[in-house]
């Protein structure tokens, strides 16, 4: 039996203002009617309210994404597709896009983790790319607190339920924890793939009479509004909308991957998509949009797997591992072959039409019929903005410099914060080596992907320094781009483009909606310098939990090609007896660095600068070394400055090291100071490097040894090696294990 | 040489295993589809792993009564080796050529590392170019791989040198006697939760894995190969 | 049609990690009389009538639902269902 006649009329949602509770704003609603001619029925009202929610349509953030660069010589798409991607030569490209799961992740975390991945990675594979890398930021609160670490502990575990059952290595990402994200953690997932040129494929419904295809899992009631509900702050609620979360499939997945690609290769495919966010009504609009044509769909054919499904229902539903394709007319049976052999189900459901509209049929009945380019074109809502107090003060404030007489002691202390601790609790829970091509597993400054059957190797970070950005959006932005590709550098990889997941709070709030200006500009303006183009992206506002917002956190997912991986480098040392390189000057920068934030409990003052010319000669000459083979490690220095930089070098290894300095203590180990590098450089090639990197100031040795040695002029500082390292692997395990 | 590497719906170790003996050993392989039911022609056989059938109901449960089974029994039979890691050596366990079971890790987290194995046994037809107790380095990645029999059963492993690998240091699945591989009675079935495919390579950070191929490559021109051969 | 439940136990002498976990956070959480937990499978069955459900089901539950060397399987068969 039918429901739809329960549904209310176009009248009653009209005078009801039922549309309002669907997520639509009397004006949008206003503009429904008028691109229709006529008043939306429950349907299509359903149609407009999810593909014009924030999630789906970037009503709010349009403004802002227009100010990033999006072209460069590399880039062969831009954003607009599932993914972005860029040249690597040798008629092989570069896939790859990060999204967010934060609010499902908030409510479900095992399930809004897992199927984060799984969505991300659809849109990789739609592109006609085999995904190769999975990336992962993350961030959450306080892990004194239980809810915390249930969050923590199953988001993981979704990661990696998800990512090692389908097999594609989780190889790398970040792990924060700031009270702000004690409600609302972040989890953005990013996907890389590799493709041959001539594998591109894109989401588009061209070819009038061609057929469209739905593959994959069949579709249940799972998600329904989940796009809406994504851009709906998040309160008590919140927990009553449980079935707005999906479930995932990683292994009908795993099959869908390799029945697509082989798709791919298939001449009759015209377009594919995948149904992520608001399911088959964004995919199928969307293919349409781009294509200049429309689509009738009859949903009687689309594969259900609960009965008396509305088409309300159908179209909204968020089932996971599904995918719309359109391909030549007649050449049906093929492809239901190629998913045959994968045990999956192709059925035709529908046409390309002449006519501009998505045209949807219900038991003979046509239930919604609308222009297929209005679902597309939310009315973009320009936001004001103010300059917040907190933000004037910072600027105000006066240098903060710590007083710090036990500087062994600090060091331990900084390197046992959650944030800075290793985090081998998380990566060993993921398979890193399937595929085996992994170079450079996690817990270097960028993970290391071999391209098989070429010498070259993708180097992929990703990066959000959030409380620099809190106290300055406009110069974290900036140091946001740059710490990404600083990473990048230090691997031995070139910059080649970044893919930006940002994360906000209400943009109604004109404080937070001048962070996201700011820090979008900032953005923009390392992206330019860099060269290093915005091919993807995606964006996650009302990230608030009692009105309590989170620090705005632009992660930048960066990848960086190496031409040859016979010149890969990591942040350990190498040899006793290489010189060791401190590159660049501290300055007394502690605003917002990990010191001030474990000494004060908070932030404040102004965050580092960043000379984005500085930056970007000296990676230059950084990279150049690095390829000419005159080093043998490289570390950026950032959160924790020189002291947890020199950790990590000596962490994992059977080295120490023995350094002097002449210039202040506490400056010299903990400031965060940009564009700073530590090197180890064999001692017969010192000439050739000092030649190379400018700004590079010999400060000592590697020696076999147990301890950092650290000579000052007014004192010396001894660290131990291996009690500091076993506290630094332990911080997690043994927080994690905390009693309830 | 020619080498069959079985693919299951769920297998994600087939291509590793395809090009660690392709490009590592430098041998002929192939692919097999489960839904086959013949091995005639292969010298040898893989059984790769990953997720068969997404391990919902127990890890290799479901892909023992795969169409292709059948052969890989008569393979064992006829002597040929066969080598099931991680899901494989799960699926091998099932399907009864090897005895015992898996449990979920003792600390039932997935865990992904490179370990140090110890070979207990290096004069079985895997193990020939590995010295009798040396520690080798071979990653693991599973989140089932506890290995668990009964003790008459852990007795007649022992007494007829049925365990190729243990764990060497830290166990860190909680499997019995820190058991890393076993093999059958004859000799030519070996089942092991590390991955030597994923030790095949200098450049990912361990190449150990290697000699278990290069054994295996040594057995075939060793013995009257003819044999195998239709 | 006859409905069968099926349940799966890990055998006695086989540790069950899960359920020691589980046993271990219900202590934490202040239930000291909790002494052991197991965790097993339930898994529900649709089966047309025939001579011997029983067998059938014997059968199915020894080649793949359990794992007869860690596992046990017990089942209840209930009256017709109708669908």
């Amino acid at each position: 039996m039918p429901l739809t006649h329960l549904e209310p009329s176009p009248e009653q949602i009209e005078q009801e203002k039922i549309y309002r509770t669907m997520g639509l704003t009397e004006s949008e609603y206003q503009e429904v009617v008028r691109l229709l001619g006529r008043k939306p029925n429950y349907t299509e009202t359903g149609l407009f309210s999810v593909m014009w929610s924030e999630h789906c349509s970037y009503k709010t953030s349009k403004p802002l994404l227009k100010l990033f660069p999006t072209k460069g010589k590399r880039v062969l798409q831009g954003p607009g597709e599932g993914a972005g991607i860029l040249d690597i030569g040798d008629d092989q490209a570069v896939v790859f896009k990060i999204e967010s799961h934060n609010h499902p992740s908030a409510i479900e975390p095992y399930q809004g983790a897992a199927t984060g991945v799984g969505g991300i990675i659809r849109d990789v594979f739609s592109m006609g790319a085999r995904p190769v890398a999975i990336l992962d930021s993350l961030r959450f609160g306080d892990l004194n607190n239980s809810r915390v670490r249930y969050l923590f502990e199953e988001v993981v575990s979704g990661i990696a339920g998800y990512g090692n059952c389908i097999g594609i290595p989780t190889v790398g990402g970040e792990l924060q924890f700031d009270d702000c994200y004690n409600g609302n953690p972040l989890v953005n997932a990013m996907c890389v793939g590799v493709m041959k040129h001539e594998d591109l494929q894109v989401g588009q419904a061209r070819g009038i009479g061609n057929t469209v295809m739905y593959v994959g899992a069949s579709t249940g009631r799972d998600g329904i509004n989940g796009a809406t509900f994504a851009s709906e702050e998040i309160s008590a609620k919140s927990d009553e909308k449980r079935s707005a979360v999906q479930v995932g499939d990683p292994f009908m997945e795993k099959l869908l991957v390799e029945a697509c690609l082989e798709l791919t290769k298939h001449e009759a495919l015209v377009g594919i998509q995948d149904m992520g966010a608001a399911g088959l009504v964004s995919s199928a609009s969307e293919m349409a949009a781009k294509a200049g044509v429309g689509i009738h769909m009859n949903l009687d054919l689309i594969p259900q797997r609960e009965t008396n499904m509305t088409p309300y229902e159908m179209m909204l539903s968020e089932s996971q591992e599904r995918m719309l394709i359109v391909i030549k007319k007649g050449s049906e049976e093929e492809i239901k072959a190629i998913f045959a052999r994968w045990g999956l189900h192709a059925v035709a459901v529908g046409e390309v039409i002449e006519e501009e509209v998505l045209r949807l049929e219900h038991k003979g009945k046509i239930v919604a019929e609308v222009p297929s380019d209005a679902l597309a074109s939310a009315p973009v809502r320009h936001m004001p903005s103010r300059v917040p107090a907190e933000y004037t003060a910072n600027q105000a404030a006066p240098v903060w410099k710590p007083e710090i007489t036990d500087l062994a002691g600090t060091v331990h202390q900084l390197l046992t914060q959650p944030t800075l601790a290793s985090k081998e609790w998380v990566t060993r829970q993921y398979d890193y080596m399937v595929q085996t091509n992994t170079v450079v597993a996690p817990g270097s400054d960028a993970a290391v992907i071999r391209v098989r059957g070429t010498k070259k190797g993708l180097a992929m970070t990703t990066d959000c320094n959030a409380k620099y950005i809190d106290l300055d959006p406009l110069e974290g932005g900036k140091i946001a781009v740059a710490e990404a590709a600083r990473n990048i550098v230090c691997s031995g990889g070139e910059p080649l483009g970044i893919t930006d997941c940002l994360n906000y709070g209400t943009p109604e709030n004109p404080e937070v909606f001048w962070e996201m200006e700011q820090s979008v500009r900032g953005m923009a303006e390392a992206c330019r310098v860099f060269e290093t183009p915005v091919i993807s992206g995606n964006v996650s506002l009302y990230n608030e939990t009692n009105h309590q917002a989170i620090d705005p956190t632009p992660v930048v997912g960066m990848v960086g090609l190496i031409d040859d991986l016979g010149r890969l480098t990591t942040a350990s040392f190498k040899h006793e007896g290489d010189a060791i390189y401190v590159v660049g000057e501290a300055a007394p920068e502690f605003g917002g660095s990990a010191l001030q934030i474990m000494l004060d409990g908070k932030a404040s003052g102004k965050p580092p600068v960043i000379d984005l010319q500085l930056e970007k000669k000296r990676q230059d000459e950084v990279l150049s070394a690095i390829r000419k083979g005159y080093v043998s490690s490289v570390h950026d220095l950032s959160e924790g400055g020189l002291a947890a930089a020199a950790a990590d070098a000596v962490f994992g290894t059977e080295f120490g090291a023995d350094l002097h300095f002449e210039t202040d203590p506490v400056t010299e180990l903990f400031s965060e100071t940009q564009s700073r590098y530590l090197v180890s450089v064999p001692e017969a090639l010192r000439k050739e490097f000092e030649a190379t990197v400018a700004g590079a100031v010999l400060a000592g040795s590697v020696t076999r040894s147990e301890n950092i040695e650290m000579h000052f002029v007014t004192e010396s500082v001894s660290l131990r090696r291996p009690e500091l390292e076993k506290d630094w692997r332990g911080v997690l395990s043994c927080a994690m294990s905390a009693k309830n | 040489m020619k080498t069959a590497v079985i693919v299951f719906p769920g297998a994600n170790c087939d291509q590793d295993m395809y090009y660690a003996i392709k490009d590592g050993l430098g041998e002929d392989v192939e692919y097999v589809w489960h839904a086959e039911t013949s091995l005639d022609g292969f010298d040898a056989v893989m059984i790769p792993g990953g997720f068969s059938y997404g391990d919902y109901l127990r890890s290799g449960a479901i892909a023992r009564f795969a169409g292709i089974m059948p052969a890989v029994i008569k393979a064992a039979q006829e002597g040929k080796p066969v080598l099931g890691v991680c899901n494989g050596f799960q699926i091998l366990l099932e399907a009864g050529l090897l005895p015992g079971a898996m449990l979920k890790n003792s600390h039932l987290k997935f865990i992904c590392e490179t370990v140090r194995l110890k070979v207990e046994n290096n004069e079985t037809l895997f193990t020939s170019l590995y010295k009798k107790d040396e520690i080798i380095r071979i990653p693991i990645a599973h989140g089932e791989g506890n290995y668990y029999c009964d003790d008459a059963t852990l007795k007649t492993l022992k007494d007829n040198h049925r365990i190729v690998f243990t764990y060497h240091g830290e166990n860190p699945n909680g499997s019995r006697e820190a058991i890393a591989g076993i093999m059958n009675r004859a000799g030519n079935v070996l089942g092991m939760m590390p991955h030597p495919e994923r030790a095949a390579d200098a450049l990912l950070g361990s190449d150990d894995g290697l000699r278990l191929f290069q054994s295996i490559l040594n057995h075939w021109r060793e013995s009257a190969h003819a044999a195998y051969t239709s | 049609m006859k409905k069968v439940k099926v349940f799966i136990t890990l055998k006695e002498s086989v540790l069950d990690p899960q359920g020691q976990a589980v046993m271990q956070s219900l202590h934490n959480m202040d239930y000291p009389n909790v002494k052991d937990v197991r965790i097993g499978k339930y898994i529900e069955l649709e089966l047309e009538d025939t001579a011997d459900v029983a067998a059938e089901v014997d059968e199915i539950c020894d080649k793949l639902l359990a794992n007869t060397v860690i596992e046990n399987y017990r089942y209840e068969i209930e009256e017709e269902v109708h669908s």
